[in-house]
């Protein structure tokens, strides 16, 4: 499996703390990555890391073969990789229509087939080309992240960072936006990064999972550990029990 | 202790045929729709999806709906006293006295001018005669009592100094230090972490059931109000869609109810893709 996105030894402080410590996997082509800790444990650092929204000050970081460094990024790396953010709410300008929302990346990166792009990717996230003109407060939540992954598929990435995409969505909402993310993935062999504070979610979306505590990956495991319970770090343990939900005693 | 103050046939709380309406420019909107409900000394969930009104049934018993809101109820009453007829003065008074609310988030709930010892003694001083030494000790046991290990460091610190769960501990402590009868928790532990989510449950349920208190829990998540508490209301769209005791969450019967049963994902399904919510339109009606 070629590695389509490989951190070495990453390290990211402000000021003297230290939110990423030294942090390195591979995650290969096609492959969902998923990523869990509690607050604080530098899992939304890592995905600014990696999407350039954050530098960092040591290690590497290569995507498809190529190194990028900590702090600038050529636009071909920006085509590659693109993110999904938690709150759909805060991650759409409020004064821009979807159309325009849409426009954006499509300028910078120089495309020239903008209206079928625009149609096609509202289509692709199941709203059709009615939304083509609204503002996102006139979106419900489920419908403003539908925008927000037509906005990063509408690139043709390669990979998706996605930073808790359904955390603040109703747990029906979320079924839907979980089933077109798989979709995206299946048609466009995208590769996934998901970090998400959800063992349930991370278990349905992803193959292998690390576990985050104080900036420092504790521990790899495939999906089937969880079901099995093979892990050994504690908080994977803690993250366990709470999935199960309130037990009285 | 609390149990032996008052000993009345009526429930502890009654609400019969709720509504709350907010007129808008293009018309009135019902948030809730028609809630009808009996609560003793027990724990009940209300659990509904964004928008299906759990949230202002909780806040119309409490009294916080908006000004411009609409409420009708045919009845509305704390044991027998009606909440519809009492006036505002009365209302302040049982307000955080015999009726307490948690809300979802520390950050924004509690003053971040005042210190945490002060907001729980500026409780206390509300509600009775008491002195300022008498208060502080009692403001310490309470926070005692939410399992802070450091009582007097917290006591004067400030909300933004303190992670999200000491937060919600202390905003517990603040709301039962007057030994409310009734608690409205709306969404108590959504804005923490899953790990310690559990462990302010469990800080909750052991002084609810110490105090006898009772327990309206709203949630949006099915299955840990149904692990929490004794009896689960589904609300849907301003109305209750369905009641059954916690333990049955399985024998659920409504549509809607079985749909967010079935939609989440598990450790160890393996369900791709997954079943979504087919919302037919009469479950509105």
């Amino acid at each position: 499996m070629t590695s389509a996105l490989s951190i070495r030894d990453m390290v990211v402080t402000y000021d003297e703390f230290a939110a990423l410590d030294h942090v390195s996997f591979d995650i290969g082509t096609g492959e969902s990555f998923g990523i869990v800790g509690e607050s604080g444990s530098g899992k939304s650092t890592l995905l600014r890391a990696i999407s350039g929204l954050a530098s960092f000050d040591q290690g590497t970081l290569s995507v498809a073969g190529r190194s990028y460094s900590g702090r600038k990024r050529d636009k071909e790396f920006y085509r590659t990789v693109q993110m999904v953010f938690q709150d759909p709410y805060g991650s759409l300008h409020p004064r821009q229509t979807v159309d325009r929302l849409l426009l954006e990346p499509l300028v910078i990166h120089g495309f020239t087939d903008i209206e079928t792009r625009i149609n096609r990717a509202l289509d692709e996230v199941g709203l059709g080309s009615g939304f083509r003109f609204r503002y996102s407060h006139q979106l419900s939540g489920g419908q403003r992240q539908r925008i927000a992954i037509a906005r990063a598929l509408i690139l043709e990435p390669k990979i998706l960072l996605l930073d808790e995409p359904t955390s603040a969505l109703d747990a029906s909402i979320q079924a839907e936006i979980l089933n077109l993310l798989e979709q995206a993935r299946r048609d466009r062999n995208l590769t996934f990064v998901m970090v998400s504070h959800d063992l349930g979610v991370i278990s349905h979306m992803c193959e292998r999972l690390a576990v985050m505590k104080t900036g420092k990956v504790v521990e790899t495991v495939p999906r089937k550990a969880l079901e099995n319970r093979e892990f050994s770090a504690e908080y994977t343990r803690q993250l366990l029990v709470a999935s199960e939900g309130f037990r009285r005693g | 202790m609390r149990m032996a103050k008052q000993v009345s046939k009526a429930p502890l709380l009654t609400v019969e045929d709720l509504r709350v309406t907010f007129p808008t420019r293009t018309g009135d909107v019902q948030a809730v729709r028609g809630v009808s409900f009996a609560l003793g000394r027990e724990r009940l969930g209300i659990v509904g999806e964004s928008g299906s009104g759990k949230s202002q049934t909780g806040r119309a018993i409490m009294g916080l709906t908006p000004g411009h809101a609409k409420i009708s109820a045919r009845k509305l009453a704390f044991g027998d006293r009606d909440l519809l007829t009492m006036p505002a003065r009365e209302r302040r008074q049982l307000r955080g006295k015999q009726v307490a609310m948690i809300l979802q988030d520390p950050k924004y709930s509690l003053n971040p001018v005042m210190t945490i010892g002060r907001q729980i003694v500026e409780t206390l001083r509300t509600h009775e005669r008491i002195s300022t030494s008498a208060a502080k000790a009692r403001a310490l046991a309470m926070l005692e009592a939410v399992q802070i290990s450091d009582p007097e460091r917290v006591f004067s610190l400030y909300p933004h100094e303190v992670s999200g769960g000491m937060g919600q501990r202390a905003m517990i402590a603040m709301m039962l230090v007057c030994g409310p009868e009734l608690l409205i928790a709306d969404e108590p532990t959504s804005a923490l972490d899953v790990t310690v989510q559990l462990e302010v449950l469990g800080i909750l349920d052991k002084l609810v059931a110490d105090r006898g208190m009772g327990l309206i829990f709203i949630s949006h998540d099915l299955r840990l109000v149904s692990s929490f508490c004794d009896r689960v209301i589904v609300m849907y769209a301003g109305r209750i869609v369905e009641e059954l005791p916690a333990a049955n969450l399985s024998d659920a019967q409504h549509p809607y109810t079985r749909g967010l049963l079935n939609c989440l994902p598990t450790i160890g399904s393996d369900r791709h893709p997954l079943p979504v919510l087919d919302r037919k339109p009469e479950w509105a009606l």
